[in-house]
């Protein structure tokens, strides 16, 4: 009951966070020229251009422009993309199902890897084998992303030939037609319609943007899980279980292992978020054809209304996110009161 | 054990005798050194603890190498006198060239750029980029976050909501949306990065100053009447900094990333101009072919920097995280 009231309370703030997200990015993209552009073209008549600004009230003041642009994405109407040649909310469908795959890839990868490793560290404290994987966390938060993904194509693509460099699947091979469109999920429609080939195809093409991204996701988690280790591992109750003679291997993977990955759950939560703008650059050096390469194509392509949709969007996904992790935050420790 | 009770007897005497020639005059100035004296201790055992800390030392010596290389800049790499010292001098000369050949010490990318060079002056840009950045985030943060905390009520809820919104959104795309509305040079990407960064720091300064504001000396000091404005700036600011310190250390580094992923997807900065982020995505369709070392040198700069700056934060995190020192 208190955990129902205190979802709507924070669904309730969401929105004053959203509208003013929406204002300041209204007020960006309105700075940076004509949104009317997106709708005109070379063949238009002079007629047809001014029924476009009637039809989108681009000749009204600002806050009317804003007005109508609200309501428009209440009805469901978001605009149209000029860079995606379809409308905002069917590109968003489109285009977020491969970056949320490459995520949950990367994630998928860099989770075990992050705490396996870091609980180790912790168990071997100031030993060569903490030192090194200290090196290498502070290597995984260092180092440019966009740099890491060059470097990976260079090895595995140009030198080596052995992983497909862009894209999510192989042009050559399939054409757009024989690309099903199911949950636009690749990974799960080329398996849906029983076409492995495509389906190893596709993997193998996701496996560098996902190993290029879950590198930061791996080190952050060897810090936490580390740090949080080493707290737990200083308390009373792991004393109380060692002096009980409960064998090492047990308190280690019972008592203190599950313990101190609270607060790392809460790291995973917003490494999540995080990866949504490591997305960004990792989907435009693969050629992705996800969230993070459209923002950027229309961002410097001046798209308004492109912008103020996926900016929308993305604001919408990770306050949903950050909320998520509270309440798992909530759950997994029961000291935490939500309020 | 006679001779160490003796010493002390000793030095319990020099200090006794010590007194009163250091006693000052003015009974301000003692008040101030008194007030002073345990803090001045206590970074006293931190320094201590820095210079003993291999990996905090190991980043310094980094960062002081980069900013070696960023002073002397003239000297290192001398610019032709007509021109903008941070625009890469260019021979138009394809393809690249390796390191060596020409002259070019780390060879030369596309449009003949210099590599060397570019290094050399981009350590400029990034230091100056990732401090102005860093330097006015945290005064907005601290001064938003102090009044935000300290103050509470109406003011605080509205400065909260104001920097939900603004955390609503991943940086890099945020820094993106604001950056396209700005000319195209490095002060659009320094501007974009002041505007993602600075919430963090408000909300991190009001969680502090919320903690320190139930302490008894907080108290104590309304007990003895002092004025709000004087509890604010000499009890709640100054024993909020320690955190903020250590977050803005472990920051210049992931500015830096930031701003150099910025200029890589092509935001501030044209062709040639001395960034590292700047020279990668120059220097890209060279690298694929073979030409390694167009990408791969700007790219080591900026993880070289970066790390410094982990490595620094890191340790520094571990000293004066006060759970660590027991």
């Amino acid at each position: 009951m208190r955990l129902s009231r205190y979802i709507a309370k924070r669904l309730l703030l969401l929105i004053p966070v959203l509208i003013g997200v929406s204002i300041i990015i209204f007020t960006l993209s309105r700075m940076t020229g004509d949104p009317a552009a997106a709708y005109i073209n070379d063949k238009m008549t002079e007629q047809q251009i001014q029924q476009v600004y009637d039809k989108y009230h681009f000749n009204e003041p600002l806050i009317n422009q804003y007005w109508y642009w609200a309501k428009g994405i209440l009805q469901g109407d978001w605009g149209w993309s000029k860079i995606a040649m379809q409308p905002v909310d069917e590109a968003i469908l489109y285009r977020f199902p491969v970056t949320l795959e490459l995520t949950i890839l990367s994630m998928a990868l860099g989770i075990p890897i992050g705490i396996t490793l870091g609980t180790m560290t912790a168990l071997r404290k100031d030993k060569a084998f903490d030192h090194i994987v200290r090196v290498i966390s502070l290597l995984g938060v260092s180092i440019p992303v966009f740099w890491l993904a060059l470097i990976l194509q260079y090895v595995f693509f140009y030198q080596l030939n052995l992983l497909p460099a862009i894209n999510i699947y192989n042009p050559v091979e399939y054409s757009a037609k024989d690309i099903p469109h199911i949950t636009n999920f690749l990974i799960i429609d080329s398996l849906l319609v029983g076409n492995i080939g495509l389906f190893i195809d596709h993997v193998a093409h996701m496996v560098m943007p996902a190993v290029t991204l879950s590198f930061g996701i791996i080190a952050i988690l060897i810090r936490i899980q580390r740090n949080s280790m080493l707290e737990v591992l200083n308390l009373d109750y792991i004393k109380t279980a060692r002096a009980k003679g409960l064998p090492e291997k047990t308190v280690i993977n019972k008592h203190a292992r599950r313990n101190a990955l609270i607060p790392t759950t809460t790291v995973i939560g917003l490494s999540f978020g995080a990866s949504l703008g490591g997305a960004v650059l990792t989907e435009n050096i693969f050629a992705l054809p996800g969230l993070g390469k459209w923002s950027a194509n229309s961002i410097t392509h001046f798209d308004s209304t492109s912008i103020l949709g996926f900016v929308l969007f993305i604001a919408l996904v990770y306050s949903l996110v950050n909320l998520a992790v509270d309440i798992i935050y909530a759950y997994l420790d029961p000291r935490v009161k939500l309020g | 054990m006679a001779n160490t009770k003796k010493v002390q007897k000793k030095k319990a005497a020099k200090t006794d005798q010590a007194m009163p020639k250091k006693r000052p005059k003015n009974p301000k100035v003692e008040e101030l050194i008194a007030e002073l004296r345990p803090r001045i201790k206590e970074y006293g055992d931190s320094l201590r603890m820095v210079v003993h800390n291999p990996t905090v030392m190991l980043g310094i010596l980094i960062i002081s190498i980069i900013i070696v290389i960023a002073l002397f800049a003239p000297v290192i790499a001398p610019p032709d006198k007509n021109s903008d010292p941070y625009l890469i001098p260019m021979d138009f000369i394809l393809p690249p060239r390796a390191p060596g050949v020409d002259g070019f010490i780390l060879g030369s990318g596309d449009l003949g750029l210099d590599v060397f060079y570019g290094i050399v002056w981009g350590a400029r840009t990034t230091i100056y980029t990732s401090l102005l950045v860093v330097g006015i985030a945290t005064i907005i943060g601290l001064i938003l976050g102090s009044v935000a905390g300290f103050y509470g009520g109406r003011i605080d809820n509205i400065l909260m909501r104001i920097t939900d919104v603004f955390l609503s959104l991943p940086a890099l795309i945020l820094a993106m949306a604001v950056s396209s509305v700005l000319s195209k040079d490095i002060n659009s990407i320094i501007f974009s990065l002041i505007i993602v960064w600075w919430p963090s720091y408000a909300r991190l300064v009001r969680g502090q100053v919320l903690a320190i504001k139930e302490n008894t000396y907080i108290e104590a000091a309304r007990a003895i009447g002092a004025k709000n404005s004087r509890i604010l700036f000499r009890h709640v600011v100054p024993n909020s900094l320690t955190p903020l310190m250590v977050a803005v250390t472990m920051d210049i580094g992931s500015v830096a990333l930031t701003a150099a992923g910025l200029s890589y997807i092509g935001f501030g900065v044209e062709t040639g101009y001395a960034e590292w982020g700047r020279m990668v995505s120059d220097g890209q369709k060279w690298f694929v072919a073979g030409y390694w070392w167009t990408v791969a040198f700007p790219g080591l700069a900026i993880l070289l920097f970066t790390m410094g700056f982990s490595l620094v934060g890191d340790g520094l995190r571990d000293i004066f995280d006060p759970r660590m020192k027991r």
